[in-house]
């Protein structure tokens, strides 16, 4: 079976490759159908939905569009989730491959160090670093890459460490590969699945904390982004439930659809594994 | 003996760990843009050249790093983590004020998340391909999918605004002065939305990874066994599948308390809970950075204590741990 | 003693395989009958379908196998037609079961003794007091030393032999009438086989009882079997009595099982005279911290104890001994994937053990390995040209010709050069430990490690892995280590046999010498204890 015939064997994950390549849509179609900057006044503040023509989702506090809101947010949302995924894969992939390949001390330090990150509340962290560096759109991706690669370096630690005493990454150690090839030509290749269903699941949370941090005021205030949205809304949301809500169903589908995707490329990647599917 | 020992053990680390946080946090101040009191002090403080005397004083900022870092660092080992300029108070007595309230609202959202957790998991394992099975994980996924301070907020707009059940803000009544089973019961529905909100993420987590271990542990050999030997099902998943799956689900739940503790950041700022993640919302706003490393430290420290109790349970659960230390 | 009414008749049974299966059924047509007193073997390969009736029997099929036809009789009852909770009060009450692994089948959260109470317990026998009592009668019955201390055990603190005793307690806890016993001593090293083969006879004499035994392995069969039935893919292609099987087999396939298995005839060993040595092993030492169990405490393992031995050039040395006697440490110190404490590996008079780093990793192509599990020592991203060709590469020789050798060899070790751009999952078990051998000749290395090679094959496949090794060795004049838990395989490809225990040397000679005249107890132990060597003589 190929590997999309597996991939879609699982139609959840369908489903959240559609919702995701809408979600793409609009990230791309934004600087067109709204080519005004999401910022300005185009109406009087608190429009409903649906109440005046050409503001189908209706306008925020200070009269800005809230579908234009949303359509630039998206593209601040996937862009932030990839690059940082990204830049904590680059962290994580290495440390685990060098911890779980040579072991011993290297092992032992690198782990402490690992663990170190582990235990340091995670969005606290967040916060911390993203306050501390002033709020940018550099800082919040280095900030939740340097929550999120704990789980790679351990994950790529732990395939590591099984695959290291294989019989034929031993065979390649006996013909004079050196450790460098035995990494990338014999290891590497054969952990990637889960790498690869491990980032899709990152680039989701990595949505969930930088909606987060907005919603806190922590967002760059140059870009507009869901969590801003929802931040500038709390205070009135009494009146104007919608200037909240619509933001928050773009997070939730967005985060559903990489989740969903995910599954499904952990069921195309990993056939071995036969999971009773829900 | 072999516990005390242990937990000797643990807490050495607990304080290494702790002190790198600490050095965590000097090194920060000091790759910081500007002047460490400034940044210290924030935005507000800083036009109080008495404030920024004091910091500086603090820190030594005309000695060199090393002088600078012991003076930081031994401040927080008596526990003196500074003032608080803009709250006007020593940032400890703030967050020990707060303390109680986060640990409240933890602590109930973390049973609550993980009792549901384990018993919505078991159920959607044991009716793998039922679609009642199939809808307890599709619920599942979505709480996990959706932001919490979003699910927070219609919390209010549905239960408070429309549905006037139960109170948005705050821990108490304000005014009321009630005393005693009034003020517990007052607090108690004060907790019912943040709770619960702050619940429904975790309680989706405990869900799927109760699920998966079931279904894993169904696959081994000790069950079949258990099956050869005429046992009804039901003793089966109890006895052998659900004990061998809670193992891993300990693990995780210690994993799970630094998010908790983001968590309570999240839903503290939404329903105004006076606790240390609304104190960390507030020196945000305030720019009160000193406070904010405070409250950091805090709840690293607390998480700390967490994982230690975690790591004593999964002790007691698993006797092949026991036997072997 | 033989009653010869059945316990169990299977009549024509068929049991579908799920679509997308190799083939259209598991078994087709399959009748035999298990009588009161007599332990039937039910004996085939991997893939035969042999332990499927059993699952049948006990209506434990794996998922998407299902029965098609034919009847499983039990009491004059049929057991396909049972509901789940009918057969739930025969399980255990009226036909017991033991399993091959016996390491994952008990429960690691629960006592011993409070997992023999649980069958008592789901029948309804007896209260917690004397299910307990009971519980400790048993342990005494299958011979578990101090049953009192064993009962509050976790099996985590049993060695694999005294849990499979525990398994075998539970079975025979409510004195079932049939025992099904499914590969039980497969995971197991050889004397305690025999121990546990012993056991199983002992205990069905006593009781009674009719036993459904599941093998592959035909010594077994000649230890315990009143009668056989012979599987292959999924049907029987011979059924009689053990005495006419196993001496006057009718069939084809049963001949040439029975052929496959190494004989007790030692092929004359050559009186070469002995040059200088090509290895020359001097006191290795190596040991390894352990945790403990309830009947050893925590300890150090002496893997290697002092051992000291010489290999000549073109002579194969086999290194016997069962699991924990440190003959795969030995065989890794040599080829260099473990660091022995002190001592010295000498090859072809440089002190191979002492090289470091880049050194090393350049002079790694004159010791080589082939490996146990034919499906672990292949890269599955790798075609199986590159993983021949990637040492020769590694070593500087250019990409095309070390790719051309790789086809040579290929072709020598029965392939054909069209195996080149293939990749491992499309070979069978045998076939890629023939690209392992192939793999391990591409660097003309002086010495090749034999680490359990043909041990997880299947005995016809294993015969014909072995025959091209002997092939190679003369071809090429190779110098072989050969690492065995199996006497009889040792004795077919070995000019010399070191036996080894608990880390040390404890006789060595020619293979003629220590499988004909065993100088030491634990050698004659070992020989002693491998299955149906009683019989072997008509066998052969």
């Amino acid at each position: 079976m190929s590997f999309f015939a597996r991939f879609a064997q699982n139609r959840g994950a369908l489903v959240g490759l559609l919702i995701l390549i809408a979600i793409i849509g609009m990230a791309i179609l934004a600087p067109f159908l709204y080519p005004e900057s999401p910022w300005r006044m185009v109406q009087r503040p608190f429009l409903a939905p649906m109440e005046a023509e050409g503001f189908w989702l209706g306008t925020d506090t200070m009269g800005r569009d809230v579908a234009a809101g949303l359509m630039h947010g998206a593209w601040v949302s996937l862009l932030i989730g990839l690059v940082s995924t990204t830049v904590a894969l680059l962290i994580g992939v290495p440390l685990g491959a060098v911890a779980g390949y040579y072991g011993g001390l290297v092992d032992d330090g690198l782990m402490r160090f690992t663990e170190f990150f582990q235990t340091i509340p995670n969005f606290a962290l967040a916060i911390v670093l993203v306050a501390i560096m002033q709020p940018s759109v550099v800082s919040i991706v280095l900030a939740i890459a340097i929550v999120s690669w704990p789980p790679v370096a351990r994950l790529v630690r732990a395939e590591f460490m099984s695959l290291r005493h294989r019989e034929y990454v031993e065979a390649a150690r006996l013909v004079g590969q050196t450790n460098g090839t035995i990494i990338l030509r014999q290891i590497l290749p054969n952990t990637l699945s889960p790498i690869i269903v491990l980032a899709s699941l990152m680039v989701a949370t990595a949505i969930l904390l930088e909606s987060a941090l907005s919603f806190l005021g922590l967002g760059d205030p140059n870009v507009m982004s869901w969590g801003y949205m929802i931040g500038a809304a709390r205070t009135v949301i009494r009146q104007a439930w919608w200037l909240s809500f619509f933001p928050g169903v773009a997070i939730l589908l967005t985060v559903l659809a990489l989740n969903l995707v995910g599954e499904g490329l952990d069921d195309a990647l990993n056939p071995k594994l036969v999971r009773e599917r829900s | 003996m072999l516990y005390a020992r242990l937990i000797v053990m643990r807490l050495l680390k607990a304080v290494v760990v702790l002190f790198l946080i600490v050095i965590f946090n000097f090194v920060l101040i000091q790759l910081a843009p500007g002047d460490p009191a400034s940044i210290l002090a924030g935005e507000a403080g800083a036009t109080d050249e008495e404030f920024l005397r004091q910091l500086r004083e603090r820190f030594g900022l005309d000695q060199p790093l090393y002088v600078q870092l012991w003076h930081y660092v031994s401040g927080i080992a008596t526990l003196d983590f500074g003032w608080s300029y803009r709250q006007g108070m020593p940032v400890l007595d703030l967050i020990l004020a707060r303390l109680p309230a986060t640990l409240l609202l933890t602590g109930t959202a973390f049973v609550l998340s993980l009792v549901l957790g384990i018993v919505a998991g078991s159920m959607a394992a044991a009716r793998v391909k039922k679609p009642s099975g199939s809808l307890i994980m599709a619920l599942a996924l979505i709480f996990y999918a959706t932001p919490l301070f979003w699910v927070a907020l219609m919390a209010v707009v549905l239960f408070s605004v429309y549905l006037d059940w139960l109170p948005a803000y705050g821990m108490y009544t304000v005014g009321a002065g009630h005393t005693g089973l009034a003020l517990m019961l007052d607090v108690a529905k004060h907790l019912v939305l943040p709770a619960t909100t702050l619940a429904l993420f975790f309680m989706a987590i405990y869900t799927r990874m109760t699920r998966a271990s079931m279904l894993e542990a169904s696959q081994q050999d000790y069950v079949k066994t258990a099956r050869a030997k005429g046992l009804s099902p039901r003793v089966i998943q109890r006895r052998h599948i659900l004990r061998n799956a809670l193992l891993p689900i300990i693990t995780l739940a210690g994993l799970q308390a630094g998010q908790m503790v983001g968590g309570a950041i999240l839903t503290e700022t939404v329903f105004a809970w006076p606790g240390i993640g609304r104190l960390m919302f507030e020196a945000l706003q305030q720019r009160d950075y000193n406070l904010l490393l405070g409250i950091f430290f805090f709840s690293a420290a607390l998480v700390i204590v967490f994982n230690i109790v975690t790591d004593l349970v999964y002790r007691l659960a698993d006797p092949r741990i026991k036997e072997a230390s | 003693m033989n009653d010869t009414t059945p316990v169990l008749s299977i009549r024509d049974l068929t049991l579908a395989l799920p679509e997308g299966a190799d083939r259209d059924y598991a078994v087709e047509d399959v009748s035999y009958d298990v009588a009161r007193g007599e332990i039937m073997c039910v004996v085939g390969e991997s893939g035969s379908g042999k332990s499927m009736a059993a699952n049948a029997v006990m209506g434990l099929l794996p998922k998407g196998v299902s029965a098609s036809g034919g009847e499983v009789l039990f009491d004059g009852q049929d057991l396909l037609t049972l509901d789940e909770k009918q057969h739930r009060q025969l399980r255990g009450l009226r036909i017991g079961m033991i399993f091959q692994e016996p390491m994952t089948a008990l429960n690691p959260l629960m006592r011993v003794g409070a997992q023999i109470a649980e069958v008592f317990e789901a029948h309804g026998k007896y209260n917690a007091r004397e299910r307990q009592e009971r519980a400790l009668a048993l342990l005494d019955e299958v011979g578990i030393p101090q049953p009192e201390r064993a009962i509050r055990a976790y099996p985590f603190q049993l060695s694999g032999g005294q849990r499979q005793r525990v398994m075998i307690a539970m079975a025979l806890a409510l004195e079932p009438e049939l025992l099904i016993a499914d590969e039980p001593t497969t995971a197991l090293d050889v004397t305690t086989q025999a121990q546990i083969l012993e056991l199983i006879r002992n205990l069905q004499r006593r009781h009674g009882m009719a036993v459904m035994f599941i093998t592959h392995d035909f010594g077994v069969v000649a230890e315990i079997a009143t009668r056989v039935c012979v599987m292959r893919h999924g049907r029987i292609v011979e059924l009689g009595t053990a005495g006419e099987v196993l001496d006057n087999p009718q069939h084809a396939y049963t001949r040439a099982l029975l052929d496959a298995i190494p004989s007790n005839v030692v092929p004359q060993s050559r009186d070469a005279e002995r040059p200088a040595p090509l290895l020359e092993v001097k006191h290795l030492h190596k040991v390894f911290r352990s945790r403990g169990g309830l009947f050893k405490p925590a300890r150090e393992v002496r893997a290697l104890d002092d051992i000291s031995f010489t290999l000549a050039p073109g002579e194969t040395v086999g290194i016997v001994g069962e699991s924990g006697s440190g003959k795969s440490t030995l065989g890794r110190c040599v080829v260099r994937l473990e660091h022995p404490d002190s001592g010295s590996v000498m090859l072809s008079g440089i002190d191979y053990s002492s090289l470091k780093g880049d050194t090393l990793r350049r002079e790694r192509h004159r010791v080589q390995m082939i490996f146990q599990d034919p499906y672990a020592s292949l890269n599955p991203r790798h075609r199986v040209g590159y993983a021949i060709a990637q040492g020769p590469i590694a070593n500087g020789v250019p990409r095309a010709q070390a790719m051309r050798r790789a086809e040579e060899l290929l072709e020598l070790v029965g392939l054909g050069a069209v195996a080149v751009d293939r990749f491992p999952h499309e070979f069978s078990g045998g076939q890629r430990q023939r690209i392992g051998i192939a793999r391990a000749l591409a660097l003309d290395p002086e010495l090749i490690v034999a680490d359990e090679a043909v041990s997880a094959l299947d005995v016809s496949i294993q015969a014909q892995v072995l025959e091209l090794l002997d092939e190679l060795k003369r071809k090429l004049s190779l110098s072989l280590l050969f690492i065995t838990h199996d006497l009889r395989v040792a004795a077919q490809i070995c000019d010399t046999i070191i036996v080894m225990q608990q880390g040390r040397i404890v006789e060595e000679g020619t293979a003629q010498e220590v499988f004909l005249n065993p100088r030491e107890p634990y050698t004659r132990q070992l020989l002693d204890a491998i299955p149906g060597r009683a019989h072997e003589p008509a066998m052969a």
